[in-house]
Order: C-alpha cells, then sequence, then structure tokens
C-alpha cells in the first residue's frame, strides 16, 4: 500500500493518496520519478490529496516538490505533520 | 497506438469528430431566438453567451475572433447566425462562410422575433437534414488537433491526471498532430521550464513577453495574493497550497519530450502541427472556449477534486487519478488513471488508457459531459464595455 507519494528525491513534502489517514500511522511513500519507497510516520491526521512534511522544517525555509521551490515556510513544520495554507505560503503575488 | 480514425472531412479539409448543426447569436440579444429554433428544430444546437454589445477595440476583435472560430470549427457542419442587426451578423456569417461550409445569417431587426425565428427555422431544417448524410471516413491520426487544460486540480492531478495527458501528448506529438495548452498565470512558479521547453529563442521571447504582460494584469489589479482566486478554494481543499505547487503540477501536461513550437493569441488558429501555447484565461470554460474556437477537434481534461465542465463543440474528455473523486463522481469520470498512485499501472500504460478513450471518442463515443449536457460556451472579455 501506498500512503504518500513523491515527486523528486529532494522534495521536503509529499502527497497523501490515502483516505482517512490517521496521526501515527506508518506510512510508505513512493518516489515516483526513481520507482523507489521511503518510510515515516505521521504525527497528525491529513486528508487525502493533502501533504506530509519529510523532514523539520524553520520559518522562510523553502519547499521543494517536484525539486522545485513551491513556497516558504511561514509556520515551524516538524516531519511528519500536515503541510498546507497554515504554514506555507506563495513567494509570488 | 492506433493511427488512424473515423471523422467528417469538411469543405476547407479539416477534419472533425462530431457534426453539429449550431444555431449562434451574434449578441445577449438573440439567445432567445437562437434557442427558439433550437426547440423547433430538434437536432441542432443553440449556443446561448451574455455578451456582444458595445465592445470596442481588441475585446471585440477578440469576440468576432471566437465566434467566427467556433463556428468554423470541423466539429460543426452547418451555422445559423442571429444577431439583433444585419452588419455584425453578416460579418460573423461571412467569417465562417469562408471554410465553405453552410451558413446563413438573420438580423432580427425590422422583422421581430416570429418572423426571423420563422426564417431560420427553415434554414436550420435544410442544415440539418443534410449534415444527416455526411459520413464519416478513415482519417489519419496527424489531422486530429487536440487541446488540453485542467480544472479543480489537486495534488493528485500533478501527480496522475496531468501526466497521463503528459504521456499522451508526447505520443501524439510524435504522431504529427496539432496540439495546445495554455492558462498563463497558471505557469506562475514553472514559467522557466517551459520556456526552457520552446523550440528557439523567438518563441521563448514569445512565451516570456505574454506571461510577463500577463503578471502585470494581476498585479495591477490583486488586493490580495490572490489565495482563494489562484489556487481557488477548490484547489484549497484539495490540498494544493500555492501558485507555484499548482503551476507545476499543470506543467505535467506537456510530457518530457514535446518541444512548444509556437505562441497563439486567444483564439487564434495553429498555422502547422507541433504544441502550441495559447495566451489563455485559466478558467476553465473559457480557455475550453478559446480551444474550440481556434479549431481543436478534442479536449483532454484533467482534474482532482471533479470539475463537471463541458462544452457545446469540443467533446471534452475527463481524467482523474484521485479515487475518492472517482468514486463519489463517477458519471463525470471517462478515464481513472488512480491506479498509478498505488503504482498498479505504469505513466505509459495510463497514457495509453487515454489514447484509447481518445480513439473512441473520435470515432464518436459521447464523453461524459455530453452524455450530461454540459455544454458551457464562456467568452473571454479583455475590458469594460463601451
Amino acid at each position: 500500500m501506498i500512503h504518500c507519494v513523491l515527486h523528486d528525491p529532494n522534495d521536503s513534502v509529499a502527497v497523501v493518496v490515502v483516505e482517512n489517514l490517521k496521526a501515527g500511522a506508518h506510512l510508505t511513500g513512493l518516489i515516483l520519478d526513481e520507482n523507489r519507497t521511503i518510510s515515516l510516520e505521521s504525527l497528525q491526521d491529513i486528508p487525502i490529496g493533502h501533504k506530509v512534511a519529510l523532514k523539520d522544517m524553520a520559518v522562510g525555509d523553502t519547499v521543494i516538490k517536484y525539486g522545485v521551490d513551491i513556497g516558504k515556510v511561514v509556520a515551524p513544520i516538524r516531519k511528519g505533520e500536515h503541510a498546507h495554507v497554515h504554514n506555507i505560503k506563495t513567494k509570488r503575488w | 497506438m492506433e493511427n488512424t480514425f473515423w471523422g467528417y472531412r469538411r469543405e476547407n479539409g479539416r477534419v472533425g469528430v462530431r457534426n453539429h448543426v449550431i444555431i449562434l447569436p451574434v449578441d445577449d440579444l438573440s439567445n432567445t431566438a437562437a434557442e427558439a429554433v433550437a426547440n423547433n428544430i430538434k437536432g441542432t444546437l443553440a449556443i446561448p453567451h451574455p455578451y456582444g454589445r458595445l465592445q470596442f477595440g481588441a475585446d471585440l476583435e477578440l469576440h468576432f475572433r471566437t465566434l467566427i472560430g467556433a463556428g468554423s470549427n470541423p466539429n460543426v457542419a452547418a451555422v445559423v447566425v442571429i444577431g439583433i442587426e444585419d452588419g455584425w451578423t453578416k460579418k460573423v456569417a461571412d467569417g465562417i462562410a469562408a471554410t465553405g461550409k453552410p451558413v446563413a445569417g438573420f438580423g432580427i431587426e425590422l422583422h421581430g422575433d416570429h418572423d426571423t425565428i420563422m426564417r431560420a427555422s427553415k434554414a436550420a431544417r435544410q442544415f440539418l437534414q443534410d449534415a444527416s448524410e455526411q459520413h464519416r471516413v478513415l482519417c489519419p491520426l496527424n489531422e486530429l488537433w487536440v487541446s488540453t487544460k485542467c480544472g479543480e486540480s489537486d495534488t493528485t492531478s500533478g501527480c496522475g491526471a496531468n501526466p497521463t495527458v503528459g504521456d499522451a501528448f508526447d505520443k501524439l506529438y510524435e504522431a504529427g498532430c496539432t496540439l495546445v495548452f495554455g492558462e498563463t498565470t497558471e505557469l506562475t512558479g514553472g514559467e522557466q521550464i517551459v520556456a526552457a521547453r520552446c523550440r528557439d529563442d523567438k518563441v521563448r521571447a514569445d512565451f516570456m513577453r505574454v506571461f510577463d504582460r500577463y503578471q502585470e494584469v494581476v498585479n495591477r489589479h490583486k488586493t490580495t495574493d490572490l489565495s482563494e482566486s489562484q489556487p481557488t478554494k477548490g484547489n484549497i481543499a484539495g490540498g494544493l497550497t500555492t501558485i507555484e505547487e499548482k503551476a507545476l503540477g499543470n506543467i505535467q501536461k506537456i510530457g518530457r519530450k514535446c518541444i512548444v513550437d509556437g505562441v497563439l493569441d486567444k483564439a487564434e488558429m495553429p498555422t502547422r502541427p507541433g504544441l502550441w501555447f495559447m495566451d489563455s484565461s485559466s478558467a476553465a470554460a473559457e480557455m475550453v472556449t478559446l480551444c474550440a474556437a481556434s479549431g481543436f477537434a478534442v479536449h483532454f481534461f484533467p482534474t482532482g477534486q471533479g470539475n463537471v465542465i463541458g462544452n457545446p463543440i469540443l467533446p471534452v474528455i475527463k481524467i482523474c487519478a484521485n479515487p475518492r473523486t472517482v468514486r463519489t463522481m463517477s458519471e463525470h469520470v471517462d478515464v481513472d488513471t488512480s491506479g498509478l498512485l498505488q503504482r498498479e499501472i505504469t505513466m505509459s500504460d495510463a497514457g495509453d488508457r487515454l489514447l484509447d478513450m481518445m480513439f473512441r471518442t473520435a470515432n464518436g463515443r459521447l464523453t461524459a459531459a455530453e452524455a450530461l449536457g454540459h455544454r458551457e460556451f464562456v467568452m473571454t472579455r479583455l475590458y469594460e464595455s463601451a
């Protein structure tokens, strides 16, 4: 069972692809570009389609997905936490 | 991959996959008469819209280009044009008639709705009977024009549905098809990736010019960082956080091999095969309508959260990789590629599934949006009317 997917091995977030993911779950993450898996633990309930952090991040850090900059951290994020609009913002506009 | 499909060859040589007789209003005032004609003559299709009065300059040119382009689309066999007065009605009818297809125009002034509806119904009845005798012929794949635009995206779009389109686009590009993508603001954060894929410095400069122009529009009018508009509330509910993340998912639609061969203005027709970028809104119905007006015959529409859009002229094939959306909105999904996210199928398998559905759709299978009656025809406006 794949619980989350990431595009590039350097991504700092992965996409949850299963429903009803609960805090404390052991996750198998698929690296799409390399067809290999990683493991981590979720610290929070995370809805399908939402992102889980793959590392600890501090305010001002750049978030990487697809191997590319997708925005900046605006509240501290721990590995395994839900990463979304409450802790990440665009650098544009 | 197959290399032929069954299409309708039109008078100008273009190939369509539908055989519509449309009743096309020039302006908002003529919608009622157009819908009455379509009600009289079953099997014709009225295309109501809210615009066409007191527009001017580039906005008016786009209005005409969209109407004439829609009527000229090879999925259309014949057109009845109805406008409030004769002048602009004739302009639209003449523009469509340049393709050689049957067209008749009717102005309402000096006649009223009753007489106009009667005369237009007679023309529509003749066109419909004539169109019913046209037959599909075997056509080479490279004569198929395929457009793409995604909607109500979520994070599964970027890792499932959009790269499925990308895989299919890579294969169609190699086959010599004419392809288009657009959504100018929705490349924000990934614009350098698109620029790097442009054929040469001229195409790259054209692309960056339209990209920068659209950024300037956003910066001039914005009151916030566009959160809730781009990404939309639906995108955010689906897990997309920033415009950069949305854009990088969006760009998956152009695959890994296609080259961007040229840049089109809104509703402008490509002049040769290849992958084109159209400067356009990212709003689904606006962009798909512009694709119809540019002459595209089949549309790939990946969605994550479940956009339900269709178009009266252009069959819209929906692709979805979100297992929850596939379960809860199955009547809207033509191609389910959710197996990608569990490694049950490969990306090439997913692309082939979409291409199989493309051939079936081109050969006459109704899409989910067609069967459900989705006929969103939404014209892009550039600024206020005079």
